[in-house]
This record gives C-alpha cells, sequence and structure tokens, in this order.
C-alpha cells in the first residue's frame, strides 16, 4: 500500500532526510520519502501495518519538526 | 517570514547601535548586546531546549546557541550576536529560496484542471475531473483547462499546449481531433468525448512523473546526505577536544582562547549549504527542463545524461516523420497529374500506407464511377481498370512479370511503377521524410562532445544509408529486427568507456526493450503516448530530435552547478576549521563559512532553473 502525505511548513532539509531514514527504519515499511521540495512524504508498506506504520511516521515528523502540519494529499 | 524579517531589521539596529556607543560605558554596551541577542536568536534557543530534552544534541539550533551563547562568556560579546543574528539572515534567505522553488514547482503545476462541464441532457454540470468518465460529453470553452482526454465531436479552436510541450506555437484542433488534458482552449467553445478516465489522463500522468522526479536520488544527493551525517558529529567532537585538551596539555594556552576556537567549529559545523543547494540544483534542473518540454524521470537520470558517450536512434519517428508522402513523380509519356491520378486511382481501394500516401497527394476526391475491375496482387501491386484502360501499379517484381520495360535507377524509398495497356508510363517515388531539425539535433550532439552517433533500422540498407549520410551520423545498422535492436544496443554498450553512458532514443513503439536496456531511454513526441511515457527514463513532449541536445545541456550544467556547490562548500567549510585551529580565523569568518557559504551556494542553485539559452 502506498501512501502519501503533504507536510506543511516543511522548513529544513537535513530534517527531512532525517525523518526518511528513520521512517524507512521502521517495521513494515518498504521504502519512504520525504521531499523536501515538493513537501511530500511518501511511504510504502505492507497492507495490515499501514495503520501503524503511519502512526509511528506522524510521530517521527512532530519529533523532528514540531511546526509541521501533516495533512492528507 | 515578515515577522522574522522585521526581527533581524529591529535586531541589527540595536547590535549596529551598541557597536558604536561610546564602550567607556560598558554596562549600556552589554544591555544593548544581550538585548538584539535577545530579539534575534531567542526563538533558536527556544527550540535548541526542547530539542536538546529530547536527545537530539546535533541540533543545528543547539549547536548555535552554544556557539553564541558561549561567545558572551568568552567576552566577544559583538561576535555572540553577530553568530546568531547573520544565522537568522541564512535562514530567511533560504527559507525564501526554497518557497521560491516550491512556488516555481506549483506554477508548473498548474496545469492541473479543476473542473470539467459535464454536458447532462441540455444543461452543463461542472464536475470534479475525479468522477467523469469515459464517455460522458464535457464542454470546453475559451480559456479553459482541458480537464481530461478526449475526442473532439463538436466545434473547432486552437489550443495551447505550450504547458506541456514548451512549444509556443498553437494548435489547430476539429472535429475527430484528439484533445489532451493540460493545454489550454484559446477560441471556439468544443464538445468532446471523454476517452480516459482522470486517473490516466496525460495532465495527471505528467503531474505524477514531475512531482515523483526528485525521489529518485542522485550520487550526488547521497553523498551529501552521508556527509551531512558524519561532519556534523566529528566537527563537534573536534571542538570540544579543542576546548578541553590544549589548555591542559600545552603550557601558557588559555581556556578562554582555545573556547572561541572551539565555537567557531561549532558555527561551520552545520551542513545546511550542501543539504539545500544539491537537491535544489538537480529540482531546478528538472523543473527548468520541463519548462522546455523535456520530461526527466529522476535526479539520477538527469545526473548521468551528463557523461553521455553514445546515442542511438532509432530511425521512424524519431529522426524521421514516420509518415509516407510522394517525393518525387517521374512521368514518361503522360503528364505529370495524369500520373498521379492513375496511380491514385489504382490504389484507391487500398489502405496501406503507400495508397494513403498517394490520395493525399492528389488530393481531389475519388470518383468510385471510373474505376472497374480492381485486384490486388499481394506482394506486387495493383490491377484495375480506370476509364476502360487496363492500369498496373506496382514494384519491379509486378513489371518483370507483365515483362514491361521500366526505368531502373538509385531510388531509395517504395517506388511505385506504372503502366497503362502494358505501356510503361512512369513511375511515383515515396519516402519517409527526415524531420526538419534531425540534421541540427546530430551538430548539436557532436557539440555537446559526444563520441558517437548510431541510428539502427528496420529499414532497408539503401535507405538506411542515405538518411545517415543527409544526417551526418557515424553509424548505421539496417534491416534489423526489433530483437536484433537489442541485440547490436549490447555490442554498443561494451564499446563505450567504463565511465561514459549510452543514450537510446525511440518513439516508444515497438521498441520499449531497447528503451529499457539503455543506460537512459529516451522517448520521442511523448504527447499522447503512454507506452512512451511508461518505458522511457527521458520523455521529450514534442517531435523534435534537438531536444535530446538540450537535455544533455540542461544535464551537463545541473551537474556542473552542482559539483561546484559541493567542492566550493566543502572547502571553504574545512579552510575555515583548519584556520580556527590554528587559531587564524575569528569567528566572523566561521559565519561566513557557514550563511555566506549557504547563500552563495543556493544562488549559484538557482542558476539551474534557467535553461532558456540552451
Amino acid at each position: 500500500m502506498k501512501k502519501t502525505f503533504r507536510l506543511e511548513g516543511l522548513g529544513c532539509a537535513n530534517c527531512a532526510s532525517k525523518m526518511e531514514r528513520a521512517i524507512n527504519e521502521l517495521d513494515g515499511v518498504q521504502n519512504a520519502t520525504v521531499n523536501f521540495m515538493t513537501t511530500k512524504m511518501v511511504i510504502e508498506g505492507e497492507d495490515e501495518k499501514m495503520p501503524v506504520i503511519v502512526e509511528a511516521a506522524e510521530k517521527i515528523v512532530k519529533k523532528i519538526e514540531p511546526d509541521v502540519v501533516i495533512k492528507k494529499a | 517570514m515578515k515577522k522574522s524579517l522585521w526581527r533581524i531589521i529591529i535586531g541589527g539596529i540595536v547590535f549596529i547601535a551598541a557597536i558604536i556607543i561610546n564602550s567607556n560605558n560598558t554596562w549600556l554596551q552589554l544591555a544593548l548586546f544581550v538585548t538584539s541577542y535577545i530579539i534575534v536568536g531567542s526563538d533558536v534557543v527556544m527550540r535548541a531546549v526542547r530539542n536538546i530534552l529530547k536527545g537530539d544534541v546535533f541540533d543545528e539550533n543547539f549547536l548555535m546557541s552554544i556557539a553564541s551563547i558561549g561567545a558572551f562568556f568568552v567576552g566577544e560579546f559583538p561576535e555572540g550576536v553577530a553568530v546568531m543574528l547573520f544565522y537568522q539572515v541564512g535562514e530567511l534567505f533560504q527559507s525564501y529560496a526554497v518557497n521560491k522553488s516550491r512556488k516555481s514547482i506549483a506554477s508548473l503545476m498548474d496545469i492541473r484542471p479543476d473542473y470539467a462541464n459535464v454536458k447532462k441532457g441540455d444543461e452543463l454540470v461542472k464536475t470534479d475531473p475525479d468522477d467523469v468518465h469515459i464517455g460522458d460529453i464535457i464542454v470546453i470553452k475559451a480559456g479553459e483547462k482541458i480537464p481530461l482526454d478526449g475526442i473532439v465531436i463538436d466545434g473547432s479552436s486552437t489550443i495551447d499546449t505550450s504547458a506541456l510541450t514548451g512549444e509556443s506555437l498553437p494548435r489547430e484542433i476539429e472535429v475527430g481531433s484528439n484533445l489532451l488534458s493540460g493545454c489550454i482552449n484559446i477560441n471556439g467553445v468544443i464538445t468532446a468525448e471523454v476517452t480516459k478516465e482522470f486517473g490516466e489522463s496525460t495532465v495527471s500522468k505528467i503531474l505524477d512523473l514531475v512531482e515523483n522526479a526528485s525521489s529518485k536520488k542522485s550520487n550526488s544527493e547521497q553523498f551529501i546526505t552521508k556527509f551531512a551525517r558524519y561532519y556534523t558529529p566529528i566537527v563537534v567532537i573536534i571542538a570540544f577536544i579543542l576546548a578541553v585538551v590544549p589548555p591542559l596539555v600545552i603550557k601558557g594556552a588559555t581556556f578562554s582562547d582555545w573556547i572561541y576556537r572551539a565555537l567557531s567549529f561549532l558555527v561551520v559545523s552545520c551542513p545546511c549549504a550542501l543539504v539545500i543547494s544539491i537537491p535544489l540544483s538537480f529540482f531546478g534542473g528538472i523543473g527548468g527542463a520541463s519548462r522546455v518540454g523535456i520530461l526527466v524521470k529522476g535526479s539520477n537520470y538527469l545526473e548521468i545524461l551528463a557523461q553521455t558517450e553514445i546515442v542511438v536512434f532509432d530511425k521512424t519517428g524519431t529522426l524521421t516523420k514516420g509518415v509516407f508522402n510522394v517525393q518525387e513523380v517521374h512521368p514518361d509519356g503522360i503528364s505529370k497529374e495524369e500520373l498521379l491520378e492513375l496511380t491514385a486511382y489504382a490504389e484507391s481501394y487500398s489502405n496501406h500506407p503507400i495508397s494513403l500516401s498517394l490520395k493525399r497527394a492528389y488530393k481531389k476526391v475519388i470518383d468510385n464511377g471510373r474505376i472497374t475491375n480492381v485486384e490486388e496482387i499481394p506482394g506486387y501491386g495493383v490491377n484495375a481498370t480506370i476509364d476502360g484502360k487496363k492500369v498496373i501499379a506496382g514494384n519491379i517484381k509486378l513489371m518483370e512479370k507483365m515483362s514491361i520495360p521500366y526505368l531502373k535507377g538509385e531510388l531509395i524509398g517504395t517506388v511505385v511503377h506504372v503502366a497503362v495497356d502494358n505501356k510503361y508510363v512512369g513511375y511515383i517515388l515515396i519516402a519517409d521524410e527526415i524531420k526538419q531539425d534531425a540534421a541540427l539535433a546530430i551538430k548539436e550532439l557532436k557539440a555537446s562532445n559526444i563520441k558517437q552517433t548510431v541510428m539502427l533500422t528496420g529499414d532497408t540498407k539503401n535507405v538506411g544509408f542515405k538518411v545517415a549520410k543527409e544526417l551526418g551520423i557515424d553509424k548505421v545498422y539496417a534491416e534489423l529486427l526489433p530483437a536484433d535492436k537489442v541485440e547490436k544496443l549490447e555490442e554498443l554498450l561494451l564499446q563505450k568507456s567504463p565511465k561514459g553512458k549510452l543514450v537510446f532514443v525511440g518513439d516508444g513503439i515497438n521498441d520499449a526493450p531497447v528503451l529499457a536496456r539503455a543506460d537512459i531511454g529516451i522517448a520521442m513526441g511523448g504527447l499522447g503516448s503512454d507506452a512512451a511515457i511508461e518505458a522511457a527514463d527521458i520523455v521529450i513532449m514534442t517531435d523534435e530530435p534537438s531536444k535530446i541536445a538540450t537535455a544533455i545541456r540542461v544535464s551537463q550544467k545541473t551537474l556542473k552547478i552542482a559539483q561546484q556547490n559541493i567542492v566550493f562548500a566543502i572547502s571553504i567549510k574545512i579552510l575555515v576549521l583548519i584556520l580556527s585551529a590554528l587559531g587564524l580565523a575569528t569567528m566572523w569568518a566561521a559565519v561566513f563559512a557557514d550563511v555566506g557559504v549557504t547563500i552563495i551556494a543556493i544562488l549559484n542553485a538557482f542558476r539551474a532553473l534557467n535553461v532558456k539559452n540552451l
């Protein structure tokens, strides 16, 4: 399953790559990208683990950049 | 962003005031420095505290806070404020630059249609393009975007395709024309039948492609991300050692002196300049290229395109138009018009491309009443009775079979020989036409240091060699079956140097395996061809082969900018690190190595967006 989010207010490129790295290490994630320029986060993961993954990913984003607003795209 | 600009201005004024007032009153001066520091840097310090509580030691807010507060403690007040002030200027500039390029990409995304006017009975209903289905009838008024791919069933107009192709010349459309979503209807009202769901429409495909392009990272981007991961911790650790060890070990060394040097290290420890400017360069290159109708599917492709050594072309549809046209009418004993008329009539029952080209050249309407007894002889030609006369039209084999003497010559293309009542009356030469800018394309490729150009074709050797000679192509392989093309490509792949790349250019029809096998597959005339968009790494939206050279130049320019930024930023940082360790550089130099380098690198990256003169 593939899910796309928009990270509004994503302000630092280094943080984006930190997020990307952390999300890719989550259990069940096949591939995740956080695109700093388009502010898009795309997560591909196993179907049944997706709700857990999304929740964990949101926490990671909030931890690294607390001001970012996560929206479904 | 406005708020932080004001803070910088006010903080900056207080800072300048602190510097120029009479330094006799040190307490007033210190108060002013502290005030400006609070105005400028309080949010950074706050964020630093928040992040350190979460255990993120190498956070840039934290590093900047330590560096600036540390400067206050060793008595260097101006430096302390300056570090924060210029750090904020750099941040502001960075977010301005990022916003600007995000906007320029958004304007590219502006081709996304908001609604479709769906015809329901006599009414027009504004509908979300996602909810329109195949077979629905939509109306596009003047000035509106075409929301979905379709076919015109009523009305005629001119449409602007520039958002998709970079081509400024509008295109005429009429009943029966294919409509591509994302184009703009300039004048008339058109009614169309939808042929594709929105998700499958051209506009969705292109948006998807551009938005996802930067997720395929180039080597330079990967290098930088890795570099940043180790650079900051290493510099911070060295800074710590520098602050503690020499004062304890070296006689006469003071803590304040070495802490000052260590603080400079912290200022330089942020990898921002690199982390931001490299993806920004590639983003700019991809964005700029798509404005001129070249879609690059990933930063990685844009990067390796610059190392192209061999360019392999497919002939039909790539270098030639793929449309057969009458090139020469050579009568013998009758007039040109008569010969063309007879041939067009004789071939009028067939739908073969050759027959169609004859009909197109004849232009007038065929009066079927004049033709009787048409007989097709497969592999030879036709035998027909026109106005009571027995006409035969076909190839050399047909003439020889009927033992009619004909004109022999070195003719390149398909030749239709014609005889009336067993008497030879001449021939018509039909051939594919070379695209207007094909020769220019080859010339420009050679000018951009491409070592070899090769053409693969399923066509005859005669035709292949003639086209290659006319265009100045180095090597030709003719009479190839689709499977042979892959084989030839693999041979060519062995001929390039280890670092060089091989590009294959095709029209996406029948050559998907070759496109996939090459280092980079470029599909031509992507507009409207899904196969091409799927199979290739780079899609050229127009029919112009000269865009290949443009793409290579965009790639070379982007790569050069990215490399300049890497070398420039890393070397300045290392230089300043060494000088500060030796005590030769002040904290001002460190501020330049951080903020100044970031700004210069971003400005440099912006150049990638400009591809107009390439």
